[in-house]
């Protein structure tokens, strides 16, 4: 496979090159409702850059065959697209090894599949699962059907009205009866970047591990999950620029090859008679079935460019993006910014007294600009803010500040309609 | 009073005033606003629903043979809508509700409000207020 390296995406001075990075994203490039589209909604997915399409193409017309088991030419060809990747995202997360590197169908699907095998493996009545007060769906839900199986209970790490984590709270919350802290990384309603490097020594030392939904992170912060020491660390490849319906658990060697299996069949076996199996090695025990070949092959192109720009590059201009953005927002009447920790990535929600969030949404999308409204598969945080939902908008490197005025202009449109 | 197609041509005709966008949703919003709300005994559990993105509330009488409906949502575009289906349902006969046509939609161009995304869309509204009507009917044969 061609790896393609994109040498103009930065300028002379190390800034983003907007206009350049912005054609590699044909999609942009389009009107809504007769307006420019203004895509806001990147907590929700990322647009895919050109070279994402072009080696998920290039996989089908050149390479398509099933992997780790053909002796033929286009299967080691596919083989060794896909284990590409596998190098790629070690390297992206600095896992230690190659087999700590799990292919999922996303977030979600590590982290079921952690709750199911590690879980039911570990868990007896009465041990308790520490989740934080601003989980996702996708990882709350999947603890509350374990400890439902298994009788252990969830408790909840709390927050402040700015939504950051109560640091005082972690010694009461985390104690020798948690057998393991399932903490998101970055808040998709709030923008919040929690401490997880404090929460997970504090989970090993009371002898519980640590799991991170890394979904909202992996497009902003660097990850190091040596560095974090994370037990388990799961994120979705479309988070990311990449394609949906493919996602990466990592997992601490030690700990994976402890665990029983998720799924069975083809892949992830070694050995099988009518009567009994063994089970293949890591990573391979927790990939049953045919994988998402070509999906995975176009991760690689997906990290290859947010590399070929750089994290902190992107960050820098994507704070500048929220903090324009929040200027203006802050000074439209009637509005309550929530989500406002210090330490944040460029999404922020809002809601107004008097400007139900699916109004604002629906005139916003006549405006041709896609923000995202509701509870943001976040309800207990919603009850938790005293909200029934949010506006939400959500900023990725190839946004633009005309854009945000678009969208700020939108509002207030938007708000001569409603008053 | 007039049938339920007669309703919904003259909302087909009130609508092809309008031009642009904003006109036809600043009409919508107007109705939202102007819809008496419901008796809050009735905002309970089993009249929601339920969506993604804001609270519908539907409850029907039955009298003569004809359905009445009253709805309330908490999103004022919603609330329109809710607005234009009552206008167009309520106080007809009960078989009439159960196998209408809301041609109406498409033709002011609120399809896009029928959407799968949101389950209180207006498929939802229409659907449940059909099952009203349908479990009246059944009651009476």
């Amino acid at each position: 496979m061609m790896t393609t390296i994109n040498t103009d995406l930065l300028t002379a001075d190390g800034t983003l090159n907007i206009d350049r990075i912005r054609e590699d994203f044909p999609i942009l490039h389009q009107e809504v409702n007769g307006k420019p589209l203004v895509y806001f909604d990147n907590a929700a997915t990322t647009q895919k850059p050109i070279q994402v399409v072009e080696a998920l193409t290039a996989y089908y017309l050149n390479d398509n065959a099933n992997i780790h088991r053909g002796i033929h030419t286009l299967a080691e060809r596919a083989t060794a697209a896909f284990e590409a990747t596998r190098d790629t995202v070690k390297t992206f997360i600095n896992a230690k090894e190659r087999e700590e590197v799990i292919f999922t169908r996303g977030t979600t699907e590590g982290i079921n599949l952690v709750a199911s095998t590690w879980g039911l493996a570990n868990l007896k009545a009465g041990d308790e699962i520490v989740v934080s007060a601003m989980e996702h769906h996708s990882n709350m839900v999947p603890w509350h059907m374990l400890a439902q199986r298994t009788n252990a209970i969830v408790k909840i790490l709390p927050m402040n009205d700015a939504g950051e984590l109560l640091t005082e709270a972690f010694d009461t919350i985390i104690t020798s009866k948690t057998k393991i802290l399932a903490c998101v990384h970055v808040s998709n309603t709030l923008g919040s970047i929690n401490p997880v490097k404090q929460l997970i020594a504090k989970a090993h030392a009371v002898g519980a591990v640590a799991l991170i939904d890394g979904a909202q992170a992996v497009s902003h912060l660097d990850i190091d999950v040596q560095d974090l020491d994370a037990d388990f660390y799961a994120f979705s490849a479309h988070k990311l620029y990449g394609p949906t319906g493919v996602g990466v658990l990592y997992g601490k060697r030690a700990i994976l090859e402890a665990m029983p299996p998720y799924q069975g069949g083809g892949e992830m076996i070694s050995e099988v008679s009518y009567e009994s199996c063994t089970y293949n090695e890591l990573p391979y025990k927790f990939e049953a079935g045919t994988p998402n070949i070509a999906d995975v092959v176009a991760l690689k192109a997906a990290i290859d460019y947010v590399n070929s720009i750089g994290k902190a590059p992107i960050r820098a201009y994507e704070h500048e993006l929220l903090d324009y953005a929040v200027s203006k927002l802050k000074d439209i009447e009637g509005i309550r910014l929530i989500g406002t920790a210090k330490e944040k990535v460029s999404v922020q929600s809002f809601v107004f007294s008097d400007l139900h969030h699916q109004d604002l949404g629906i005139i916003l999308d006549k405006e041709g600009i896609a923000i995202r409204t509701g509870h943001h598969c976040t309800q207990p945080l919603m009850g938790r803010l005293g909200v029934t939902g949010t506006s939400r908008t959500s900023f990725a490197f190839y946004n633009t500040k005309e854009e945000v005025d678009q969208f700020i202009a939108a509002i207030y449109k938007a708000i001569k309609l409603f008053r | 009073m007039a049938t339920i197609n007669e309703i919904q041509d003259q909302i087909i005709e009130d609508f092809g005033l309008f031009d642009e966008w904003d006109d036809k949703y600043a009409y919508i919003i107007d109705l939202g606003k102007k819809l008496p709300g419901i008796d809050p005994k009735y905002k309970v559990e089993e009249n929601i629903i339920k969506g993604c993105q804001s609270l519908v509330w539907m409850v029907s009488t039955y009298k003569d043979g004809k359905v009445y409906f009253e709805g309330e949502s908490d999103a004022i575009i919603v609330k329109g809508l809710v607005a234009l289906l009552l206008k167009v349902l309520s106080g007809q006969p009960a078989e009439d509700v159960a196998k209408s046509d809301m041609y109406f939609i498409h033709k002011i161009g609120m399809e896009q409000h029928l959407s799968m995304t949101r389950s209180n869309g207006l498929a939802s509204m229409v659907k449940q207020m059909k099952m009203h009507a349908l479990a009246y009917q059944s009651k009476t044969v």
